[in-house]
């Protein structure tokens, strides 16, 4: 009977000690969140001004803004997801829609997954050996390519995820009044999984506005102001890069601004990404 | 009269033919559309592969199967060798796992088993933000905030804690830089946490509430329910997320960059600073001058190509297997 009493008490402070660790656990994960939020926010706080986002980057030190950077980031961005969005749709629609349980499907699923996954370096090096290499130089176009072949994943995993929800009753109802296989797919299946794929779209976005590696050697940097697609062109993140592992003090401050623009930007598009598919779980 | 009416259903029949074969046309087009941008994305993961291939082609055929063995990185005798950046991203990938495995299961435990029903969505949510931050912001956070917190507090005291211990005080020998292998397995493990996590927890709600609950019945504790009922029913999930924060870790690219020192040596200590395929390549590829040089930074890019490849290939593997039992 007593070694049954200790054998219950034994198990259950096995169980309080390691369900404590699990508390633990969660606690560390949400204070890494905090401190790194915290030290983003206190350092980037504190050159955020009106010059930032009026002023080109300036030489060692001198004062100056993130203007032709935060400009590049967003044109590149842009042409990333112009470029990326239709092919990955289509994409997407293929796989739900018209080979829904065809062979080819299966394995673009599969390696879409793992394109999903991929070190985007090794994006960027595509690119260099695609565009830049044969054109002779880097140029911001062969960056927003680079981006948009992040960008293709995203929204086909999304696409498909998103249409394959669709009840096929409201498919069924479209056919039997006579509509053909697009027009179904798309006054119906796009209309009803429209906020899912804008959804995916948004996490696009988020995805590639921070994303660095695949810009260092296709679109490469500009200290000026340049909006020409075929010469290189800055962007924020690899201005970041750049400014944060000089020596100089103006520079690191803007680098901090520069990373507190960013983390804002992608922080903000994830929320409201989850927030619009939040709504669909209520509903 | 008849022949009006016949006139009229013959009009009527041609528009509706016509109809028809514009359906026909228009849905073929759309089908086509969508059919070839599905192979499309075949063709950039073939594209990316053989233009990587052809890329380090002249290292590759001038160093043969020694460039995987070779230490030596010597832009300026040309002389290159992988082994340093492989030993780095193995070294600093594998402590990632080993640090984030254990606390994103326990996070997941939290999520599934402890936490109030309320705080459930905002925790989940929290950390997979940490998911969404760029790789850029842990690296400058590492370099100015992570890197001289360790370099000033955690690192002298390691180090004196071990002097004098065979292995452990060559593991951790100083001088205490800040940057180095460690500190880059730790943003790792901080970045490869949400993924880990998030996976882990989706394969615990595939648990059937049965099976748990048939165990709560004949009297286990929490824990017990979880190591001997849940975990075991979501061990290839729970595989399949590491494998994939394993590739994450892996190509992690601009947060090492930032930490690791960029030195071409392998050594003993762990606060040393060395280098990772990634960061070899951000660091070098645009001042690579000669062919060679490029060459041989694309085959480093190959390597990591080949070596995430099969990691992503078996985690989506494993990851399908409980999908196809769950939806059985």
């Amino acid at each position: 009977m007593s070694t049954a009493a200790s054998l219950h008490q034994s198990r259950k402070r096995k169980n309080a000690v390691m369900m404590t660790l699990c508390v633990v656990a969660a606690g560390i994960g949400l204070a890494w969140l905090a401190l790194i939020l915290g030290a983003l926010l206190y350092k980037g706080l504190s050159g955020v001004s009106l010059s930032v986002f009026t002023e080109m980057t300036p030489p060692p030190g001198d004062a100056g803004g993130l203007l032709n950077a935060i400009y590049g980031s967003i044109v590149m961005t842009i042409i990333g997801i112009v470029v990326g969005t239709p092919i990955g749709v289509l994409a997407g629609t293929y796989m739900a829609e018209y080979g829904r349980f065809s062979k080819l499907t299966t394995v673009v699923r599969f390696i879409n997954d793992i394109l999903l996954s991929a070190p985007s370096i090794i994006i960027g090096l595509f690119v260099y050996e695609l565009m830049v290499r044969p054109m002779g130089h880097f140029s911001a176009i062969a960056g927003a390519v680079a981006l948009s072949i992040l960008v293709i994943p995203v929204v086909v995993r999304t696409t498909e995820d998103m249409l394959n929800l669709v009840p096929n009753a409201l498919r069924e109802a479209g056919t039997a009044i006579g509509a053909p296989r697009w027009v179904v797919i798309r006054s119906v299946a796009y209309r009803a999984a429209l906020s899912g794929i804008v959804t995916g779209i948004l996490l696009a976005i988020a995805r590639i506005s921070g994303e660095t590696a695949p810009l260092l050697f296709t679109a490469l940097n500009n200290q000026f102001w340049s909006s020409n697609l075929n010469a290189p062109m800055a962007s924020l993140p690899v201005t970041i890069f750049q400014f944060a592992l000089s020596p100089y003090e103006e520079w690191q401050q803007l680098a901090w601004t520069g990373a507190l623009i960013i983390t804002l930007t992608v922080l903000g598009l994830s929320i409201i990404a989850r927030s619009l598919t939040g709504r669909r779980e209520d509903r | 009269m008849t022949a009006v009416s016949e006139a009229a259903t013959s009009s009527a029949l041609r528009t509706r033919e016509a109809t028809v074969r514009r359906f026909a046309v228009t849905d073929m087009v759309f089908r086509t559309a969508t059919r070839l941008s599905a192979i499309l994305v075949l063709v950039l993961l073939g594209g990316v592969a053989i233009s990587l291939v052809a890329g380090s082609w002249e290292a590759l055929s001038k160093f043969g199967f020694s460039f995987l063995t070779t230490e030596s990185w010597n832009p300026v005798t040309e002389n290159f060798g992988a082994l340093a950046p492989i030993y780095g991203t193995i070294v600093t990938s594998a402590i990632a796992i080993l640090i984030a495995v254990p606390i994103g299961i326990g996070i997941a435990i939290f999520l599934t088993e402890l936490c109030p029903r309320p705080l459930r969505r905002p925790i989940g949510i929290a950390v997979e933000l940490l998911a969404g931050i760029p790789s850029i912001i842990y690296g400058i956070w590492g370099l100015f905030v992570f890197a001289p917190f360790l370099q000033t507090t955690v690192q002298p005291f390691i180090i004196s804690l071990f002097h004098g211990i065979p292995g452990l005080s060559s593991l951790f020998a100083g001088p205490p830089y800040g940057i180095g292998l460690l500190t880059s397995s730790l943003i790792l493990a901080i970045m490869v946490l949400p993924f880990i996590t998030s996976i882990t927890k989706d394969v615990f709600d595939t648990v059937p509430a049965v099976l748990k609950e048939s165990a709560y019945g004949i009297g286990c504790t929490t824990w017990e329910v979880t190591r001997r009922v849940t975990i075991p029913y979501t061990r290839i999930g729970i595989m399949g997320g590491v494998m994939l924060g394993l590739g994450r870790a892996l190509g992690e690219t601009m947060a090492v960059t930032f930490v690791i020192g960029n030195a071409h040596r392998i050594s003993a200590s762990l606060f040393a600073p060395g280098t990772t395929i990634s960061a070899t390549i951000a660091n070098e590829f645009t001042e690579a001058d000669g062919n060679l040089y490029t060459s041989s930074l694309v085959s480093l890019g190959l390597i990591l190509f080949i070596i995430t490849f099969i990691i992503l290939a078996l985690a989506r593997y494993m990851l399908l297997r409980i999908d196809s039992r769950t939806g059985a």
